[in-house]
């Protein structure tokens, strides 16, 4: 830290007493007028809190909920047809309304920001070194170059950039976005903030990156000690990471308190069905989840009432009449005197300060803490019957898809004319796998380790560049064209992104009706066909006429799901079918997917980055890294006792949202980022960021660095590592 | 559906509603947007003006009236005379009736070339499209205007002017069909294009039916560009004598005749003018509509 800098922080620290609240919210709203006689959006209606130093607060809501918004407003970052009121005080000092010179002046130094998306972050044309050399001397207009080259050097090194110096130079494009994120973080760290407001940090993150920038932003915070406002919608990073939180609803905080306090007795149905909709990786057997039925309100015509209401299980009438306001557990006013104050055309809106103790939303608080209800009591829990094809061993089931030594590799050229190979890309490399009748085979790895190249391998039903691919026991390398497009009947795809996934010209009875039509499906079955999916997915028949742009994410995938069904398959892939969605749309799809297996008797491959969904809808679960499987088994063995030194960082890595457990663990965090899958590490590919090849003895890392570990049993049963020294550990 | 027994729910079929017709939807779509029904309305008058104008207005054809020459408009020559004493009216309306066959059939014919080749070279890659577009830029390279002139000469006479149709087409569709191909190579990737590849569906269905429809607001406006761009071109090429040839007419050969007077008399130049800016006008109000109807995000489309 260069002299200036202490100066200025010392010239700011004349705050009066430390029990001012670093930063004070009091009821923010922020409406956007709607143009074009377009109705306005009340994007933030009435949102209060106040960090201290030191303290991190954590914002969790679901898209829309304006949790970003109101840290936007508060940094004044909004464009200027945004209308906000309230309050915003920086040290007891009002922000709100100050112009936007001034508010330079203690952005990036009382108050900064790390921003959502990495690759947006910074400016391409700058190198990373320059930019946050920039960052320091905005600030300190005395500081000369060199000295802000000095300290944006330390700070890279603070945020874990190895070789600062020479990184210095090194533009944004040359960095991974891990790497970038912690620059970003370096940005925001770079003037001593008094507080961070972090939005979603981590979200377009793997999750072994994620444990590293997390680890960060606690150095961060240490270092600085600064207050940290946490936007997030990932109810696991909210449990390890935050002090006291806030819950979010269409605009609304609906619930605040400690982590514990909410996480272990929540008073809000909204709170309690999220946090029941989280598929949970450390339990075992954890039923199905909690569906919130419906959709979050439009910001443009909300309900009278409490906005929940119309999703809440355990609304009343009088819950339609008033908004309830954030008051602490059992102090909401009766029925009788809301009816009363709805007759008399008073309503209340008393502005309660934040005062750190839990306080709700909900009318019924007291009731539900009286009776110590949890979700599982007030939400209607779906009855998933079992599979019946898990009674049947499973050596003795139809195989419905084996993948033998699959290789897919990409030529990398180089010159426009005459194309030279420079390269290959190793996207996958010798895969093997099956899944059997009933089953659920899932493919989890990080991005870039191969899985979503090995789907489109399988669905295209080519020849393989190697190995082979054969569906229900029929290679497809010697198939004829018409067994092939047969064979499409049989093996369906639903994918991730429910936006690009339905094409938005086409109706939704076009859309669902286009397998049936392209397979010859009798015209006249055909449309009983489709209303009978749209049923058997959820959705209604009036929905048949409309276009995918007038549906929700959840309604969406839901479509995709019934177009996937149409022909009835017996073997579905699924691409991360619900990574796009918010928890309380993605427990329902989940909870449809395992109904839909046991019901039609479906086979899955399931491709997903996030393990706890994994765990809670696969039988079985590969784990891929950069090309190649490293450990496969039935889910119960490789989450239970892993084996695989990758295995355990990825399941380590990952926070559990439960505060007691998630602060007890300590997570495996892995040095630096996927290696390229164009030139990967001699011998054993995970070596490179291993933790435990760094504990191993000269002749052993010997044997890593030259000989390529194969798949072998482990436990003498499903489960089979790919690693020399494979040691089953419980990590969770 | 309802003629047909449904054994598995015998129950449930009669509530089933019919299969939605999306055809029907777009064309009640089409007819209950004002600007269509005002675009199609002037077309109709347009053609029926082509049609008709010439029968009405007293005088042939080509035919002089010696006895007055550059005559402003008057009950015998409605729209007055040019220098050779033609009578403008006439003229004009029967140079419509080319101008409407030449202006529609030449957007038309472009724009369906640029879609197709387009998105065959941008969905199939490698050697197709390394043919098409190799094919565009000969195209683009060569000189159109010369070619047409020489070409237009050689097929004279009658019925020549669907040879000129055919060749303005020919070289009017570079240009949109490399920008369909962009957007092809980033449609391809979509993942409702996957899907339907993955359920068996043929490329050129996968075209037809995906690909296309998602431009059709490029399409759209190109096409009725091209209106206005065929209409110029035939007239700059008729200026030069390499257009339509007499006998017939069109009205891109009455504009240009009448161009050099447009301040003395204006009137040999106005009528035709305002013709054509009505005709252009018309094309675009469908045109938007159209656009309109076809895409499901419009604000003006509510089900």
């Amino acid at each position: 830290m260069s002299a200036q800098t202490i100066e200025n922080t010392e010239a700011t620290s004349e705050r009066p007493g430390d029990e001012t609240p670093v930063l004070e919210v009091r009821d923010l709203t922020v409406t956007f007028r709607g143009f074009n006689g377009n109705p306005d959006v009340n994007a933030v209606r009435g949102v209060s809190y106040s960090v201290r130093r030191g303290e991190v607060l954590g914002i969790v809501g679901e898209s829309g909920s304006g949790k970003s918004v109101s840290s936007m407003a508060a940094m004044g970052l909004l464009p200027d047809h945004a209308v906000i009121t309230g309050s915003v005080k920086l040290h007891g000092e009002e922000i709100l309304g100050l112009d936007d010179r001034e508010m330079a002046t203690r952005r990036g130094k009382v108050i900064s920001m790390v921003f959502q998306d990495p690759l947006s972050g910074l400016t391409p044309v700058y190198t990373v070194g320059d930019q946050l050399a920039e960052a320091v001397l905005v600030h300190n207009p005395k500081a000369t170059k060199e000295e802000a080259r000095e300290r944006a050097v330390r700070l890279l090194d603070l945020v874990g950039i190895p070789n600062p110096e020479g990184r210095y130079r090194s533009f944004p494009h040359e960095f991974s976005g891990g790497m970038r994120q912690r620059v970003m973080i370096a940005m925001a760290m770079a003037n001593d903030p008094d507080v961070i407001i972090c939005d979603e940090p981590t979200t377009a993150l793997d999750v072994t990156i994620q444990a590293q920038i997390l680890d960060l932003l606690r150095t961060a915070r240490e270092e600085t000690g600064a207050a940290i406002v946490m936007i997030t919608h990932d109810l696991g990073v909210v449990a390890g990471f935050v002090d006291r939180m806030l819950v979010m609803y269409a605009g609304r905080p609906v619930e605040m308190g400690t982590v514990d306090e909410i996480y272990y007795g929540s008073r809000m149905p909204y709170t309690m069905g999220l946090l029941g909709a989280v598929p949970r990786m450390d339990l075992e057997r954890q039923g199905a989840l909690v569906p919130i039925k419906g959709t979050p309100p439009s910001l443009t015509a909300l309900p009278p009432g409490c906005p929940f209401a119309p999703r809440c299980p355990i609304a009343e009438p009088e819950c339609s009449l008033a908004e309830p306001d954030l008051l602490p557990v059992g102090g909401q006013p009766s029925k009788a005197q809301i009816r009363a104050a709805q007759e008399a055309g008073t309503s209340g809106g008393a502005v309660a300060a934040d005062t750190g103790v839990q306080r709700v939303a909900c009318l019924r608080s007291g009731e539900i803490a009286e009776n110590a209800w949890t979700a599982q009591d007030i939400y209607p829990i779906p009855e998933i019957p079992e599979v019946p094809a898990a009674k049947v061993r499973r050596e003795d089931r139809a195989e419905m898809l084996r993948v033998e030594s699959l290789i897919k590799h990409h030529p990398l050229t180089k010159g426009a004319v005459f194309k030279r190979r420079v390269g290959t890309v190793y996207a996958v490399d010798g895969i093997d796998f099956d899944i059997r009748e009933g089953e659920t085979l899932a493919l989890v790895g990080e991005s870039g380790c191969g899985k979503s190249t090995t789907l489109m391998e399988i669905m295209g039903l080519e020849k393989p560049q190697g190995g082979s691919v054969s569906v229900m026991g029929r290679e497809t390398s010697k198939m004829s064209g018409s067994d092939r497009f047969a064979l499409r009947r049989d093996m369906q795809i639903v994918f991730q992104d429910p936006m690009s996934s339905l094409d938005p010209r086409m109706p939704v009875f076009d859309i669902i009706a286009e397998p049936l039509r392209t397979h010859r499906y009798p015209e006249a079955d055909t449309t009983a066909r489709v209303y009978e999916l749209l049923e058997l997915v959820g959705l209604n028949v009036e929905h048949a006429t409309r276009y995918p742009s007038e549906f929700s994410g959840g309604q969406r995938q839901r479509i995709g799901i019934a177009r996937a069904l149409a022909l009835e398959p017996k073997l579905l892939v699924l691409d991360e079918p619900v990574s796009a969605l918010d928890v309380s749309i993605q427990a329902g799809v989940v909870n449809l997917l395992e109904e839909l297996q046991a019901r039609l008797g479906l086979s899955y491959l399931f491709v997903a980055h996030d393990l706890s969904v994994v765990r809670h809808i696969a039988d079985r679960v590969a784990v891929m890294y950069l090309g190649r499987i490293v450990e496969i088994g039935d889910t119960d063995s490789v989450y239970t006792r892993p084996a695989h030194p990758y295995t355990q960082a990825l399941l380590s890595a990952i926070p559990i949202p439960d505060p007691e457990k998630e602060r007890a663990r300590t997570h495996i965090v892995l040095d630096g980022d996927l290696p390229s899958p164009a030139n990967p590490p001699s011998g054993c590919r995970f070596r490179t960021r291993c933790q435990k090849f760094v504990t191993l003895s000269a002749p052993e890392q010997e044997r890593c660095t030259s000989v390529e570990p194969a798949l072998e049993a482990t436990n003498g049963g499903d489960q089979a590592t790919a690693c020399h020294f494979a040691e089953r550990q419980s990590v969770l | 559906m309802s003629t047909i027994e449904t054994s598995t729910e015998p129950a449930k079929a009669p509530t089933v509603p019919p299969a939605p017709n999306r055809i029907k939807g777009i064309a009640s779509q089409l007819l209950g947007t004002p600007r269509v029904i005002i675009g199609l309305g002037l077309l109709a008058l347009l053609t029926l003006l082509a049609f008709v104008g010439p029968l009405v207005s007293g005088w042939e054809v080509g035919e002089r009236d010696y006895a007055a020459l550059f005559a402003s408009p008057s009950a015998d020559h409605w729209m007055g005379t040019n220098k050779t004493g033609q009578d403008v009216w006439t003229q004009s309306t029967a140079g419509l009736q080319k101008s409407l066959l030449i202006g529609l059939l030449v957007a038309l014919l472009s724009t369906g070339i640029a879609a197709l080749v387009g998105a065959f070279a941008g969905y199939f890659g490698g050697i197709t499209d390394r043919a098409l577009m190799w094919i565009a830029d000969l195209a683009l390279v060569l000189p159109s205007f010369v070619i047409l002139a020489i070409l237009a000469e050689q097929f004279g006479g009658e019925g020549g002017w669907i040879v000129l149709v055919l060749l303005l087409a020919m070289f009017s569709w570079m240009v949109t069909s490399k920008m369909i191909r962009g957007m092809t190579i980033s449609l391809r990737e979509r993942e409702y294009i996957h899907a339907a590849r993955f359920m068996g569906v043929p490329s050129h269905k996968i075209i037809l039916r995906h690909i296309l429809p998602n431009m059709s607001s490029l399409l759209i406006a190109d096409a009725t560009i091209a209106v206005s761009t065929a209409i110029i071109g035939e007239t700059s090429l008729s200026y030069f004598g390499f257009g339509v040839q007499p006998p017939d007419i069109s009205l891109g050969v009455v504009i240009a005749d009448g161009s050099k007077y447009a301040n003395s008399d204006w009137w040999i130049f106005a009528f035709p003018t305002v013709l054509l800016v009505i005709l252009v006008l018309a094309v675009n109000m469908i045109g938007d509509g159209l656009r309109d109807a076809l895409d499901p995000q419009s604000k003006s489309r509510r089900s």
